[in-house]
């Protein structure tokens, strides 16, 4: 897969023109630098201060590409920490970010799904990439990765080690959307002796349900591809895919899609 | 947009109580409404003054929840707590309420209402043919003869057809001012708008509010034409339709014109809903004012295809790039009726559509901005 914007951009003094994007999501921060193909990225945990956060996953990236902060001709911040980035040029949401990061990655993509930490959301492209309607999971925290975290928590394991324990075991039903609530029901669950793998695969099963959910609102045509964290986990993923019984896209770093996708609008901005 | 004359719009409130307290030491009669099904004429034929009531802000609701379900539309709370807590003047002041079984949870809240004013409650039947406006017309006539008992007066058919024409007055010169947005760009902000309609119905003096409204909106012509405006011609268009919105629960309004949009229209119950049609001056009045009351499109009515209809026509007449469609939480009716909606809308022009679902509480802020801008990036 080479992904490449097919012409160059060149500024006034003739040196190829280069932006970044920057995604503080509330989990993870992004960065991508851009000259029609990625130069580089960086990912590193938000933490408490976003700010801070994005500051240093811009000069990482910077680091990565052997770049000063004067190459880039324009920044685009992006994730719901983008109002505390003072050095950014503009600001775009994430749902613009991602259909577009998603469609260079990924040309044919008519539907993005997006599991990040405090949200999860569908997006429809039309053929043109252009966003056609989005549906958002954005005031509880069922079916985000947050929920995944809160449920590793309980079984004492990684979000990888969910995934490998999940693969294979026959899932137990989990009835609750609610993080609250579905943490509730997983502890009665293993004080009735059910297996934690059983259990696992109720999680994912539940992630994947909710998903499907939020899919009947927005026309969903192939092809899919999944971005966000919780799409590093292959298990997960296979889950997910076999609930909506499609093929998704995944890319290596599913991570980095909204911050691709900023610094793509920057560079087409120029 | 800086104008003395929206500042008076701003201070009408303030003012109206003021007049109200004036007035009842005169002798006059207070009605309090909380529904654009309430006939304003027959208050207005009486001789009493109509006031909205309380019901646009989330101070009281935690007051309403020591009775209410907390899973409740924040409308219904609203009203509620502002009442029970005394915390309305207009309230306080009211001699009557008139009040409406629109849907499920107002009927219910009426309830408990009447154990601390007296209220009328109409019987609004939940369709629109012959057979129930004969009903509804019955009702009307109920609620005349209430208000002569109550204040021992006799409405006559000249009162009537006095009222008639103030309140087609009325209607017509709100019309004309929320025509003015059909211009573009728009010389007024959906914000200062939406403050114009929910607070000059706070005036006692109709008339008085009518020459305001005229003059606001002959003043907007004037900056159009000199091309003041706070938005350009690429500024994406809004038409908002949905649940009743007032200051207090404007918040979507604010989120729409802070990150770049304009609403232009608002279909909803304070504001094209009620004027765009009149009483007919011709027809026996009574049965004139059930007739245009009953037509209202409200999600309570089923099938409800009018509101569809109207917004469709809004959308069209005032250029639109999107529908954003604001339900509350609770409230089922509209709830439901946004898929018919976005379906009706996509099928006849695929018309970009949002609907966005929230309380009168500030905690959904955040979120609710990335889904606005989101929408407005996607009709830009």
């Amino acid at each position: 897969m080479v992904n490449k914007i097919d012409f160059l951009k060149y500024s006034e003094r003739g040196e190829v023109v280069i932006t970044a994007g920057i995604d503080v999501g509330s989990t993870a921060t992004k960065a991508v630098i851009f000259d029609g193909t990625i130069r580089s990225m960086a990912i590193i945990p938000t933490g408490w201060n976003p700010k801070e956060a994005g500051r240093n996953v811009f000069l990482e990236a910077l680091n990565e590409a052997s770049l000063q902060e004067q190459d880039i001709s324009m920044i685009v911040g992006t994730g719901y920490g983008r109002v505390s980035l003072a050095f950014i040029d503009r600001k775009v949401t994430e749902i613009t970010c991602h259909a577009k990061g998603a469609r260079f990655l990924f040309p044919q993509t008519r539907t993005v799904i997006d599991i990040g930490g405090q949200d999860s959301k569908v997006i429809a492209v039309g053929e043109d990439g252009s966003v056609v309607d989005f549906i958002m999971n954005d005031k509880c925290a069922a079916g985000t990765g947050r929920f995944l975290q809160v449920m590793t928590g309980i079984l004492d394991i990684t979000l990888d080690e969910l995934g490998q324990m999940a693969s294979g075991s026959k899932p137990v039903s989990i009835n609750s959307m609610c993080t609250v609530f579905a943490e509730s029901e997983i502890i009665g669950l293993l004080a009735q002796e059910v297996t934690k793998e059983a259990i696992a695969s109720g999680i994912v099963q539940t992630i994947a349900n909710k998903m499907l959910s939020l899919t009947s609102r927005v026309p969903c045509l192939e092809e899919i591809t999944f971005s966000g964290g919780v799409a590093n986990n292959p298990e997960i993923c296979a889950v997910l895919s076999s609930a909506f019984g499609a093929k998704f896209n995944i890319a290596h770093q599913p991570q980095i899609v909204g911050a691709l996708g900023a610094a793509i609008l920057g560079y087409e901005k120029l | 947009m800086e104008s003395d004359l929206l500042c008076e719009f701003e201070s009408l409130r303030a003012k109206s109580i003021t007049s109200i307290r004036a007035a009842k030491e005169e002798g006059r009669k207070v009605v309090g409404k909380y529904c654009i099904y309430s006939p304003m004429e027959l208050v207005l034929a009486a001789g009493a003054i109509p006031i909205p009531l309380c019901s646009t802000k989330q101070d009281p609701i935690a007051e309403a929840e020591k009775v209410l379900p907390r899973n409740l539309c924040p409308l219904i709370k609203s009203s509620y707590g502002y009442a029970a807590s005394g915390a309305c003047p207009y309230f306080n002041a009211s001699d009557l309420l008139i009040a409406e079984t629109t849907c499920d949870g107002k009927k219910k809240m009426y309830e408990l209402l009447s154990d601390i004013k007296p209220l009328h409650l109409l019987q609004l039947p939940q369709k629109q043919d012959e057979e129930a406006l004969q009903y509804w017309y019955g009702e009307i006539l109920k609620l005349k003869n209430r208000l002569e008992e109550d204040f021992s007066v006799t409405i006559t058919d000249h009162n009537l057809r006095e009222a008639i024409q103030l309140m087609n007055e009325e209607r017509r010169s709100l019309q004309d001012l929320q025509d003015i947005a059909k211009l573009k760009p728009s010389p007024i902000s959906g914000i200062d708008l939406l403050m114009v309609l929910y607070n000059r119905g706070f005036s006692v003096d109709k008339k008085e509010a009518v020459f305001m409204v005229d003059r606001l909106t002959l003043e907007l012509k004037e900056l159009y034409s000199k091309g003041v405006t706070p938005f350009t011609r690429k500024t994406p268009r809004i038409l908002l339709t949905g649940v009743p919105i007032g200051i207090g629960s404007h918040k979507v309004v604010q989120i729409i014109e802070e990150n770049g949009g304009n609403v232009v229209c608002f279909e909803s119950c304070g504001g094209y809903k009620a004027v765009y049609d009149r009483v007919d001056e011709e027809k026996e009045p009574l049965l004139a004012i059930a007739k245009k009351y009953l037509g209202t499109p409200c999600s309570c009515m089923s099938p409800n295809l009018a509101r569809f209809e109207l917004v469709e026509r809004l959308a069209e007449e005032f250029d639109v790039d999107g529908v954003v469609d604001l339900t509350w939480q609770g409230c089922h009716t509209y709830n439901i009726e946004s898929y018919s909606m976005k379906k009706y809308l996509q099928e006849k022009r695929n018309r970009p559509f949002l609907q966005i679902e929230t309380d009168y509480s500030e905690s959904d802020v955040e979120q609710l901005k990335v889904r606005i801008e989101a929408f407005l990036e996607m009709i830009n």
